[in-house]
């Protein structure tokens, strides 16, 4: 009989749903403890969570790569007249 | 320039030196504009959303009670920008990622438990493939549901930690932390059927 691919175990799950906390820092000393006590014997638990560390990582360095246009002359001088609009209401 | 730049900036200002004023429009414009060009897809709608937010942000200046976190008080300002701008209805649902549509399965059983993912041991390094994985990254974000994108790209892109988003986005600390999971997932899924199909077919 052809094996059919199984699903993760519930400790697995449950820990799966915790990856980006734990990669965060966000979570209390001891679930750490647990998540790390799990996947010291579950080798496809460390690959699954080193791909979303990489993701982690490629998203914080993502940046668009589309920049303004300039600004015009108008619309900066409208931003100015604005803080010197607030600084001005404060000194009243 | 990092939030400590950001927060001496809006000390500057707030103190009423006026030399900060050019260096803080030139830095939040492009960050405003590139998170609303994000969220809103337009280029046109970006550049607005960048200017409304910079002349409330000035407005309203001296309502900034912690410079320290002037980053997420203008991010505040910018996505209520973003959402008078959405060409969208309002009255769309927002759509829901479930955790269970990015687990990976695993294959055989027993002590030969193999999980279907990509390799990613080698990330391409290649400046010109990295240019391509931060693409995919890109259209990953851009194809997610608002409501995951806008906590990924405050937390991730922008840096601003879980309690400053919760603020930005008026929603609780535990929604921004599921949606960013669900986010981080759904790209996470994205970067892997690449990795298998474009990468593995170069050989």
């Amino acid at each position: 009989m052809p094996t059919e691919p199984h699903k993760h175990n519930e400790e697995c799950r449950e820990i799966f749903g915790l990856l980006s906390a734990y990669l965060d820092l966000e979570l209390p000393p001891d679930a750490c403890r647990e998540i790390e006590q799990h996947m010291a014997g579950c080798p496809p638990c460390i690959e699954f969570a080193e791909s979303l560390r990489k993701t982690v990582e490629l998203c914080r360095e993502f940046r668009p790569d589309a920049v303004p246009e300039p600004i015009s002359a108008e619309a900066r001088e409208n931003l100015r007249s604005a803080y010197q609009r607030m600084l001005a209401a404060r000194r009243k | 320039m990092n939030q400590d730049h950001e927060t001496t900036l809006a000390r500057e200002l707030l103190a009423g030196r006026p030399e900060a004023f050019d260096r803080f429009v030139e830095h939040f414009r492009s960050k405003i504009f590139q998170y609303s060009w994000m969220m809103c897809g337009h280029r046109d709608d970006a550049e607005e959303v960048a200017q409304d937010t910079l002349l409330k942000v000035f407005e309203n200046f001296d309502q900034l009670r912690e410079p320290e976190r002037v980053r997420a008080w203008v991010f505040r300002i910018a996505k209520n920008a973003c959402l008078m701008k959405r060409r969208r209805s309002i009255f769309a649902p927002a759509q829901e990622l479930s955790l269970d549509e990015f687990l990976p399965t695993m294959e055989g059983d027993g002590e030969q438990v193999k999980l279907q993912i990509a390799d990613w041991s080698n990330l391409p390094v290649d400046h010109l493939l990295r240019r391509e994985l931060q693409e995919v990254v890109r259209e990953a974000i851009a194809g997610l549901p608002e409501i995951y994108r806008a906590v990924i790209l405050l937390r991730d892109m922008e840096g601003l930690s879980t309690e400053e988003t919760a603020q930005v986005l008026e929603i609780r600390e535990d929604a921004v932390k599921t949606r960013l999971h669900r986010a981080r997932l759904a790209i996470r899924q994205k970067l892997d059927d690449y990795l298998r199909h474009a990468v593995a077919a170069r050989g």
